[in-house]
């Protein structure tokens, strides 16, 4: 306990490991809501079957922070539709998408055992379900369900650990996650927290795959006491994962951070200065470069630090170069009346790119 | 006069286009009457069995059980009517001895001091100690495995039980003590049985009569004291091996008693 990195760390966990817990656990929840009945139609149907098993594979091939960032502009589209016609917006940004695309890819675990262990069990036992008379809904629910229990369990417990191992990219979509830590230490080159993101991320994934184990233990040992155990210890779990959400729900400015060193030091250094006159503040850290400044437009956050030649070319799409005047100008009127943000004015410090190469090489090149 | 307990009217079945499995059986079996039914493989057999109870629907012909044609009742509502007790078994193995017995009253709705009671009851009648309740059908031997399948036959006490090869896989003397302690439970509770068997010696020692399924037709319908002396080539093909081993072991009992 002596590096006062890992103490910084520990204060943070009771907000990243909650999030991380809450994102986690609402897209499981709702990746089998889909899954399961989606592999029990299936199931029996193989052309659906077919196409259940490509879709949710294709999902899979997609890296997941990919997966994480496309559900930002889709669903900020939605958003804008929605307020448009139905009269209400809602925010594109962090706990949403998070969930929609880890829900997405918790998906093929869950479907593929769950079609295979109900596949794989014995013709002959199925059989004998329909000829002691058994309905096929009956067969499903007293047969074929328990005895394909291990394999659709084995399905959610990878489905939970891949979910929780994967929550930690939420972070640069604007969702606080342990991937807090991994972000924020690889850019400021603070190995304590990068390790902290990912042991704790690891330790929750185990204790998770574990709880879940003895609930299947309980469920095919017929077991009363072990469901409970593992049940109970999960809801606790969940719970107290609650707890810091409430203390959050705090009002105050909200300042982005892009994944950037300097980003995270400027964001700090505003919110000091907002501290120091008396106003609420906290950090949004983390947020990729192509999200943040929809975040702003869309009032998620309320300022950051961006750089007058990104949004000269990412956002306002010129090219060519103009002098440093001319761009920040022109691009203080473009925010100003194309996305209704008002430009504060410009930092004294410059981040203009240069080029580097050796001696022998520019000579070669002829470059001076 | 009380209707057969099982009556087929040329019957046929045919799978997708294929040559007809059966091709018009005609048969009945009176009540409380125990029939065999032998053949080689693929004459017929278990078709015919599962037909009775409506697992398979016949391509033509009209199939009664009880006087009733099956075609017009509901399947499932029949199956739980009728016993049936499976080749390979067919224990649910998630589920204890006494879940498995008291499937298909379960089924039917019965209160669960009824279910427990004939479960108790049904051990005792198949010859299973009390403490095999709770075990589990891969904790028993095949003899026990195949008494816990009589017992969920049973259990809703039906008046017709089909067997499709119920002792098949078990070793000769389990296989003879079996055959004969449902025999017994045939006579005391008034069962109709159909029991599919290959083994002729089993269907000869347990039947009150013997059918002969050949090409998707019956051969031979005969008590087993008649069928013996069949002149129908594949029945008495069927009849030598019972027959030579009947004199070979009467030799042998005769000579050993004689010295």
């Amino acid at each position: 306990m002596t590096d006062p990195r890992i103490a910084d760390a520990l204060g943070r966990l009771p907000d990243y490991l909650g999030n991380h817990i809450l994102v986690s656990v609402t897209a499981l929840a709702l990746g089998l809501a889909v899954s399961l009945p989606l592999a029990f139609a299936a199931f029996r149907r193989p052309v659906l079957r077919t196409i259940l098993l490509t879709v949710t594979s294709i999902v899979q091939t997609i890296p997941g922070l990919a997966l994480l960032a496309l559900f930002y502009p889709f669903l900020l589209g939605v958003a804008a539709l929605s307020e448009r016609f139905l009269g209400f917006g809602f925010s594109a940004l962090g706990f949403l998408p998070a969930v929609l695309a880890l829900a997405l890819y918790s998906m093929l675990p869950v479907v593929r055992n769950t079609i295979t262990g109900l596949g794989g069990i014995d013709p002959a036992i199925k059989q004998a379900a329909i000829g002691v008379g058994m309905t096929p809904r009956q067969s499903l629910r007293l047969v074929e369900l328990p005895l394909a229990l291990p394999m659709i369990m084995a399905g959610i417990r990878t489905a939970s650990v891949w979910v929780i191992g994967t929550a930690t990219l939420a972070t640069p979509i604007g969702q606080t996650s342990l991937g807090n830590y991994i972000f924020a230490g690889l850019q400021t080159q603070n190995w304590v927290f990068v390790l902290f993101g990912c042991v704790t991320a690891a330790i929750l994934a185990l204790i998770f795959d574990q709880l879940l184990a003895l609930i299947e233990r309980g469920l095919t040992e017929h077991r009363r006491g072990k469901i409970v155990a593992g049940a109970g210890a999960l809801a606790i779990i969940i719970a107290v994962a609650l707890l810091p959400g409430q203390i959050r729900a705090q009002h105050g400015y909200i300042i982005g951070a892009k994944t950037f060193t300097e980003q995270y030091v400027l964001a700090n250094l505003i919110e000091q200065r907002l501290a120091a006159a008396g106003l609420p503040a906290r950090r949004r850290d983390g947020l990729g470069s192509a999200v943040i400044f929809d975040a702003l437009t869309a009032g998620e956050i309320d300022v950051y630090v961006d750089y007058s030649g990104t949004i000269w070319a990412n956002q306002m799409y010129r090219s060519g170069s103009a002098g440093r005047a001319e761009v920040l100008e022109k691009v203080g009127t473009w925010v100003d009346e194309e996305r209704g943000v008002r430009m504060l004015g410009s930092l004294d410090f410059e981040n203009s790119y240069g080029l580097e190469m050796t001696k022998v090489r520019a000579q070669a090149l002829d470059i001076s | 006069m009380q209707p057969p307990a099982i009556a087929l009217e040329n019957v046929v079945k045919r799978f997708d286009d294929g040559a007809p499995v059966l091709d018009g059986v005609c048969l009945t079996v009176a009540p409380s009457e125990f029939l065999t039914v032998i053949g080689a493989s693929g004459s017929g057999k278990t078709t015919l069995l599962r037909m009775i109870n409506r697992l398979l629907d016949p391509t033509a012909g009209h199939i009664f059980v009880g006087g009733k044609e099956t075609a017009a009742q509901d399947a499932t509502a029949l199956r739980r009517s009728i016993g049936y007790v499976f080749q390979e078994v067919g224990l649910f193995p998630h589920m204890t001895v006494a879940e498995n017995i008291a499937i298909t009253p379960r089924l039917i709705g019965w209160t669960a001091d009824r279910i427990s009671a004939r479960v108790s009851e049904l051990l005792v009648l198949v010859q299973l100690d009390d403490d095999y309740t709770d075990r589990y059908p891969h904790q028993l031997s095949g003899g026990q495995r195949q008494r816990v399948g009589l017992a969920r036959a049973i259990a809703a006490s039906p008046d017709v039980v089909l067997m499709d090869e119920p002792f098949a896989a078990l070793d000769p003397l389990t296989r003879e003590t079996l055959g004969r302690d449902y025999r017994r439970l045939h006579d005391e509770l008034g069962i109709t049985t159909v029991m599919i068997t290959h083994d002729v010696l089993e269907a000869l020692t347990l039947a009150d009569r013997i059918i002969v399924l050949s090409g998707g037709r019956v051969v031979a319908d005969d008590k087993p004291r008649d069928i013996i002396d069949n002149a129908h080539p594949y029945v008495a093909e069927l009849m030598q091996a019972p027959r030579r081993h009947a004199q070979k072991i009467g030799q042998l009992f005769g000579s050993s008693e004689s010295a």
